[in-house]
């Protein structure tokens, strides 16, 4: 890799693009096909739902405090006390648009996009996708599909889930412990915030939940050379849709309308 | 039928086909021997269409496969069953979900038939009790065994055995070789048999074909092969490490 030359270089950087779009494509076109594997979706739903919840729970606690620590400080520091009570509108924002859906982002990136790599990966290196096809189930199907579908649906669930902890966090840290006025912070919040707001972070986690699976499956299909390739496909989808996920974030973002109302 | 014309397969720059042909009739057994690494193994993958030549064709009963698109093929590998090298068990389901798998796609069976063929695989293949267990729980032999009754579970009319003795003992090689017979007696199965094993390759052949190079070089009975008088066969067969292959 390091002998490659930069024409060499970007030519592999198409190859790889043109592979996951075809992945992509293959998963579009085999996504109303029968036989649907509705099992594999359970479990998969379970999975990249129900089981990466302590992890985003954790994540959007402590994301929210820390937030709310540092728009507090902000406002107490450079506005005048008093002033903190504005911080609820501009923490639940930043949280529900931004924050949250980018923490949920990396953190299943982390957990669920590499191991499917892996699983998937090891699949490929024992032949068992092989065994797959010669068994009558399409490996699209039986494996990318129900993945997909399962990110595509559980990102945002989890995106509301982390929401929820987050914006509450946010207000823990700020009324309880900091004593801001209350009904002034709820006040301010709701009067600022959209039910947009919390939309565009639903929209910008079902792009992403699609980015991990997508990615994580294909790095498991394209693995090879035994254990070793199972790591590389591991540590490069989590690169991988990492990246993309913080790329795509500013574009969703810059492309999503900051509120609908008129004016 | 199979016939395969003028296969051919490159990797990068490896070129491991380079133009094979071949034909398998009905009911026979074709058992294609050759070295490690000289393409045996990318050969039957072709047959059911996990990969795609270069160029060539491969036509089953008339129908030519290289073309065809997931859907269609999927409709001519229900034809066959494939015993893979190392089982390729499904590693998350047990002995006996394992031989269910393809028969649940393959066929419209009821629920009562399906345990009833799952346990008769098993039996066949001398695994009465094992069907609860998990594939890392086996032994290889025994992993090999149970990718056999998954691969004929169905009863495909094609067999394809991808080194079917290799990582087992003797005698349960004996035992797989007199189950490839049986199948070929009892349903009529076609099968190809990839190996390197003479003796297993003596016992269950009808025709022997070597593939060397990357091409069939010749193809005969287990008679016609044991006394062929090239000399690369006579070298091979005889297990010597002189004589015209080096590339080993």
């Amino acid at each position: 890799m390091a002998s490659l030359s930069p024409n060499a270089l970007l030519l592999s950087a198409f190859e790889q693009l043109g592979a996951v779009g075809w992945l992509f494509f293959k998963t579009l076109k085999n996504l109303f096909r029968r036989p649907r594997e509705h099992q594999i979706l359970l479990q998969q739903l379970e999975e990249i739902g129900v089981r990466s919840m302590p992890v985003v729970s954790l994540t959007a606690a402590f994301g929210g405090l820390v937030f709310g620590f540092q728009t507090y400080t902000g406002f107490h520091r450079y506005i005048g006390p008093g002033s903190e009570a504005f911080a609820g509108p501009i923490i639940t924002l930043g949280l529900a648009k931004e924050l949250i859906p980018i923490l949920v982002g990396l953190m299943i990136s982390g957990r669920v996009g590499s191991s499917m790599a892996a699983e998937i990966g090891t699949m490929k290196i024992t032949e068992q996708i092989d065994a797959l096809h010669s068994l009558g189930a399409n490996p699209i199907r039986y494996l990318v599909v129900p993945r997909t579908l399962a990110a595509f649906f559980m990102l945002p669930c989890l995106v509301l889930y982390g929401d929820i902890i987050g914006i509450l966090c946010g207000y823990f840290y700020n009324v309880v412990l900091m004593g801001v006025n209350r009904v002034m912070y709820v006040q301010n919040t709701l009067m600022y915030l959209e039910i947009w707001d919390v939309a565009t972070g639903l929209i910008k986690s079902c792009v992403f939940g699609v980015v991990i699976a997508i990615v994580g499956c294909w790095q498991g299909m394209e693995t090879e050379g035994g254990a070793e390739g199972v790591g590389r496909a591991t540590t490069r989808t989590v690169v991988i849709s990492s990246i993309s996920i913080l790329i795509l974030n500013f574009f969703i973002s810059k492309l999503l309308p900051s509120t609908l109302k008129g004016g | 039928m199979i016939r395969i014309i003028d296969l051919h397969k490159s990797f990068g720059p490896k070129e491991v086909l380079r133009g094979v042909s071949l034909t398998i009739e009905k009911g026979e057994t074709m058992v294609v021997i050759g070295q490690s690494g000289s393409g045996k193994s990318v050969l039957i993958k072709h047959l059911i269409g996990l990969l795609k030549p270069d160029s060539g064709e491969i036509y089953i009963d008339d129908v030519e496969i290289t073309r065809l698109d997931d859907d269609e093929l999927m409709r001519v590998t229900r034809k066959f069953g494939l015993l893979f090298q190392g089982a390729a068990l499904f590693d998350s389901m047990t002995v006996a979900e394992n031989v269910r798998f393809g028969l649940e796609r393959y066929t419209r069976s009821s629920e009562e038939e399906t345990r009833k063929r799952v346990a008769e695989s098993l039996a066949l293949v001398g695994l009465n009790d094992a069907d609860c267990l998990m594939p890392f729980e086996l032994s290889g032999g025994m992993k090999k065994r149970v990718g056999l009754a998954r691969a004929i579970a169905y009863r495909p009319e094609i067999m394809l055995y991808d080194e079917p003795s290799t990582g087992i003992d003797p005698i349960r090689a004996d035992a797989i070789n007199d189950l490839i017979n049986k199948l070929k007696i009892d349903l009529g199965i076609t099968s190809v048999v990839i190996t390197h094993d003479m003796v297993s390759s003596y016992k269950i052949a009808d025709r022997i074909a070597m593939l060397y190079n990357g091409e069939i070089i010749e193809v005969g009975t287990p008679e016609e092969t044991r006394n062929s008088r090239s000399p690369f066969i006579q070298q091979f067969i005889h297990g010597q490490a002189d004589g015209p292959i080096k590339d080993w």
